[in-house]
């Protein structure tokens, strides 16, 4: 453990923008207290917001300049169930079902840190059905849609550009969740079996008790969440 | 860590442990769950009693940054990181916000352009 944060506890650090700057303008590492693990995949998730924002703004920009009527997303999400339609119903449990499994992973985090192997693996795990049931309920709309004629250059209500951009946006993001959710076996697995307590490196773990894994796992979950926070807004809210 | 208890961290809050680690109470996640389910249900309910205009556009976008934030600062941890971090990571993403409204101005002189030379409606 100690290697992870060498030398970093010897210095004082400031607090707040002098601290900013200290720590900006120090030698060899900006990112005190921060292992390089979690350092990495908050870079990799910046990155990652950048290539979301990409197909996000390129989605507004077709929307607002094209000429044709956007297809109304309230109707086209909408469950017909019992004779009533409700608006973008599988949208919002798909939104519940999402947060709820950020709730799980928070949790599987604070318990990691209390060195709880059985219920961080547990959380973890329901954190990965969650998902699961996220990415099923999400081919069940791709399916619903491609039934009824959505192909990325055209869809029977109007501008073309709908398709194109729902796919991609969509796609991408439970490309995410797809991953969230073999990683989140991997380590609920390494959990399990009690590899972070063992004296022994790997690449998730420093040994001897590390679970800062967890974490890093439960940033990116996190992520993927947030990601949808915008996807819900801009594209099936709007 | 005999001499931690001397550093400014310690004297500002529990957030940075020995092990460098972030461990927050419970009662906070369990609060800001159950936050993110009536955001969630309000960003719904502004679809399902069809408000329309800038009052449903100002609503969701309140909502949306309302939930982003809380999933940022609180389950992400970044309420507790140093400076250094968090400004790495949030103020990149401004200058794209930057560059969406710039788009959209744009967007409106093609769509207007658009109809004028190609005579769509």
């Amino acid at each position: 453990m100690e290697s992870k944060f060498q030398g970093q506890d010897q210095t004082l650090l400031q607090q707040g923008y002098s601290g900013f700057a200290a720590d900006w303008g120090s030698d060899q590492r900006v990112f005190k207290r921060v292992s390089w693990g979690k350092a990495m995949m908050w870079i990799l998730l910046l990155s990652d917001t950048f290539v979301f924002a990409c197909f996000l703004v390129a989605y507004m920009t077709a929307r607002s300049s094209t000429t044709a009527e956007w297809p109304n997303a309230s109707e086209v999400f909408a469950l017909h169930i019992g004779g009533h339609n409700f608006p973008l119903l599988l949208i919002a449990i798909m939104t519940f079902v999402l947060i709820s499994s950020s709730g799980t992973m928070a949790m599987a985090v604070n318990s990691a840190y209390r060195k709880a192997r059985t219920p961080t693996a547990l959380l973890m795990l329901a954190t990965a059905a969650l998902g699961a049931g996220f990415v099923g309920m999400q081919a069940f709309e791709w399916t619903k849609l491609i039934s009824e004629g959505v192909r990325p250059w055209e869809n029977p209500w109007g501008a073309e550009q709908f398709g194109a951009s729902f796919f991609m946006i969509t796609g991408f993001h439970g490309t995410h969740v797809t991953i969230g959710v073999i990683f989140l076996v991997i380590i609920a697995r390494k959990v399990w079996r009690g590899d972070f307590d063992r004296d022994q490196r790997s690449w998730l773990s420093a040994g001897n008790g590390d679970y800062e894994g967890v974490e890093i796992m439960g940033l990116y979950w996190h992520f993927v969440d947030l990601v949808w926070v915008f996807i819900f807004a801009f594209f099936y809210l709007w | 860590m005999a001499h931690s208890s001397r550093t400014a961290d310690a004297q500002a809050g529990t957030a940075v442990q020995d092990h460098g680690g972030q461990q927050h109470p419970i009662k906070l996640y369990l609060l800001v769950w159950g936050l993110l389910f009536v955001l969630s249900a309000a960003s719904y309910f502004v679809d399902y009693a069809g408000l329309q205009g800038v009052l449903r556009w100002s609503l969701i976008l309140i909502f949306m940054v309302l939930k982003a934030g809380l999933i940022t600062a609180v389950f992400m941890h970044m309420a507790w990181e140093r400076l250094a971090l968090s400004y790495a990571i949030l103020l990149p993403p401004l200058a794209l916000i930057g560059l969406l409204v710039i788009l959209l101005i744009e967007s409106d002189y093609t769509a207007a352009t658009r109809v004028i030379e190609l005579g769509a409606r």
